[in-house]
């Protein structure tokens, strides 16, 4: 008996010491630095005015790219004096958010800025808010109703695989490669901002003569990225070009390419992250370019939901409003211009 | 073919039960390659590349492997542990935090482990002691730990920049990766754990009917603990062989590793309601899944039609078992 107490003190003393150790290593800081529009340029809109209370709604972060949008708006709004950020959370699903910015509409804020779940299913409380006298802008999810928005501000997929491939494209040509094998991975298939993505690909390399040769879709994680870029890397023995989707899927695809002992391609990123741009510009391996994608689109939602609730144009346009639609381009980072872009990584 | 004329050509060639579905899995296998060999002839025409393809096929499979090993004890031992996944996850994201990376691979190593193992414990405790069916504790347990893990991460990927965890997935002793030794030794010692151990014996009389295993003498509630700590310890292990493919960890890592696990193990012969399983099968199930994702890799074919493929087989598995142990003169007759 007095064996098998000590055996348990032991046992119970290890367990007690193991998640004491354990809990001390949960901190976990890496100091994000957000995407913040500083103006010190002495423009007319920076100005103080009326204050305006900004609600603002997005889904839960599951993904690098989410938590940076919401760090974005947050810091966007702190940056003005003249701005107050009410942020509701807004839940795992669609249903959640519905309920959230029902909350979000009777607190009555000047603007609500709004990244939905999904377009379709948050278009009908877009029109609620709109009918309530609160302007609503739109962040990259698009709404399907003109009448549920003021302003839709937004990525572009399309536009995103457009670059990508001819990136792609112009190196192989100038490389003098004539019928090359391209690679491309893309993110979770089943959803419409891929499939998007791979149409704007597939477009530029046409006009160039050339296809993709193998196609193994991750699904947005380190881990899957690795995965399909292992099966894209069997598959294909010899490649001239990679295009994967997305840069934090994308750390998986370059331990893959690592553990594969490849470099015989070139391989080009998506969204824009820090990390990507920072490769891109050591230019220390396989990865040569990205094409952004950028939650910076949080920031500027917040600066032109301040100016349209202060009824504000943007200054370098005619009009005295701002627009009801801006789709940002996607920008290709190289080597050349990483510098210029190392502050929008996220 | 009668059952009798089935078992007496099994006797002649003296091979049991698990064999012959062994011999099955293996079967398909070489089904699979020949398939890959035909439809892809000038791959398979380069010998350095069918050796890689090999490395490359068992590489993939070694997380998933450790996982499916534990599986098959749990499975065994009359249980289901839906959330290997969310514990590979909070184990791989607990493992490579700043913090826990300050204490270098030894720390992280340790670390992975320990959060895998006390996961595990506590699916043990809920099921054998809280009385909670093991569906139902491991479901929440999927939910509660992936929700940790994504606070614990603060939803970020968590890039590991320590060289030691990153190069076990580069490392190629005797020209064969290191996780994929990893995994011979999980299987080798699962194996003689199951059937030349005392602990094994107990899993299977635990899982075939727990009841008649109480009465035996065996103490039914600390052997499921046992059993969900060691799956939880396996996780553990392979949060820690992921993360260094991946070279790093993220809330979502995993996704869906239970049910692969689960379904690797059936298509080995474990019954899914307990008392028979063999991890020589388990692995097969494993290999026959990896060698199915590269199979449809190098043809270039979508993975939807991958997933249908997969369900096809794990169905034909679970029907051929189902052929095996009511006779086909029973089924004939209904």
């Amino acid at each position: 008996m007095s064996a098998l107490s000590r055996r348990n003190v032991l046992f119970g003393g290890a367990a007690v010491g193991a998640g004491a150790l354990l809990t001390a290593c949960t901190s976990n800081d890496p100091g994000t630095s957000a995407q913040v529009k500083t103006n010190e340029s002495g423009d007319a809109n920076a100005a103080p005015g009326q204050k305006v209370v900004i609600g603002f709604s997005a889904p839960a972060a599951d993904h690098g790219w989410i938590a940076a949008i919401t760090n974005n708006a947050k810091a966007q709004a702190a940056a003005y004096s003249d701005v107050e950020l009410k942020s509701v959370a807004a839940g795992n699903d669609a249903a959640a958010q519905r309920a959230a910015v029902a909350t979000l509409i009777s607190q009555k804020p000047t603007v609500i800025v709004m990244l939905p779940h999904d377009g379709k299913e948050l278009d009908a409380a877009g029109l609620e808010a709109m009918k309530a006298g609160i302007p609503v802008i739109n962040l990259d999810r698009a709404f399907p109703s003109r009448a549920a928005y003021r302003l839709q501000i937004k990525g572009d997929n399309f536009g995103m695989g457009l670059a990508a491939g001819a990136y792609i494209g112009e190196q192989l040509k100038s490389k003098g490669i004539s019928n090359p094998i391209i690679g491309e991975i893309p993110g979770i298939d089943s959803l419409e901002l891929t499939q998007e993505r791979s149409q704007g690909f597939n477009t530029a390399l046409a006009t160039y003569g050339f296809k993709v040769a193998n196609r193994r879709p991750a699904e947005f994680t380190a881990d899957s990225g690795q995965a399909a870029a292992t099966a894209l890397l069997q598959a294909l023995p010899k490649m001239d070009a990679v295009w994967n989707h997305d840069d934090d899927q994308g750390i998986g695809v370059l331990a893959a390419i690592k553990q594969a002992n490849r470099s015989d391609f070139f391989m080009v990123g998506g969204a824009g992250s820090k990390a990507a741009i920072d490769l891109i510009k050591a230019d220390s391996s396989v990865l040569k370019a990205t094409v952004t994608y950028s939650p910076s689109m949080a920031s500027s939602a917040v600066s032109l939901a301040r100016l349209i609730g202060q009824g504000k144009g943007m200054n370098d346009l005619v009009e005295l409003q701002v627009p009801k639609e801006i789709t940002l381009s996607s920008e290709t980072i190289t080597k050349e211009n990483a510098d210029r872009y190392a502050a929008l990584g996220f | 073919m009668t059952a009798e004329a089935v078992r007496a050509r099994q006797r002649r060639w003296n091979l049991d039960d698990n064999a012959v579905r062994n011999l099955g899995l293996v079967g398909v296998l070489v089904v699979l390659v020949v398939i890959g060999v035909v439809t892809r002839p000038e791959l398979y025409a380069d010998p350095t590349w069918v050796r890689n393809n090999v490395l490359t096929i068992l590489q993939q499979a070694s997380a998933i492997g450790v996982v499916t090993v534990g599986m098959t004890f749990v499975i065994v031992g009359g249980g289901i542990d839906l959330s290997v996944g969310a514990i590979i996850a909070l184990a791989g994201v607990w493992s490579t935090t700043l913090a826990t990376q300050s204490y270098g691979a030894l720390g992280m190593i340790f670390t992975a482990l320990v959060v895998g193992l006390a996961v595990g414990v506590v699916n043990g405790v809920l099921i054998s002691y809280g009385r909670l069916v093991p569906f139902i504790a491991t479901l929440a347990m999927l939910v509660s730990a992936r929700g940790l893990a994504a606070q614990i991460s603060g939803k970020q990927t968590q890039v590991s920049t320590n060289d030691t965890i990153n190069n076990l997935a580069t490392t190629r002793p005797l020209g064969i990766p290191l996780l994929v030794w990893l995994l011979a030794v999980v299987v080798a010692a699962g194996w003689v754990l199951l059937n030349r151990t005392t602990f094994g014996r107990r899993t299977v009389a635990v899982g075939g009917n727990p009841e008649a295993a109480r009465l035996a003498g065996i103490n039914v509630k600390r052997h499921t603990l046992m059993l969900y700590a060691l799956m939880g310890l396996c996780c553990g292990l392979a949060a820690i062989m992921l993360t260094s493919q991946a070279t790093s960890a993220q809330a979502a890592m995993a996704n869906l590793y239970e049910l692969d696990a689960i379904a690797a193990a059936i298509i080995g012969g474990t019954l899914l309601s307990g008392g028979r399983g063999t991890i020589v099968g388990a692995l097969f199930g494993v290999l026959v899944f990896s060698t199915i994702t590269n199979l449809f890799a190098i043809n270039n074919l979508s993975t939807e039609v991958q997933n249908m493929v997969k369900g096809g087989i794990i169905v034909a598995a679970v029907l051929i078992q189902q052929f095996r142990y009511r006779s086909l003169t029973q089924l004939l007759k209904r």
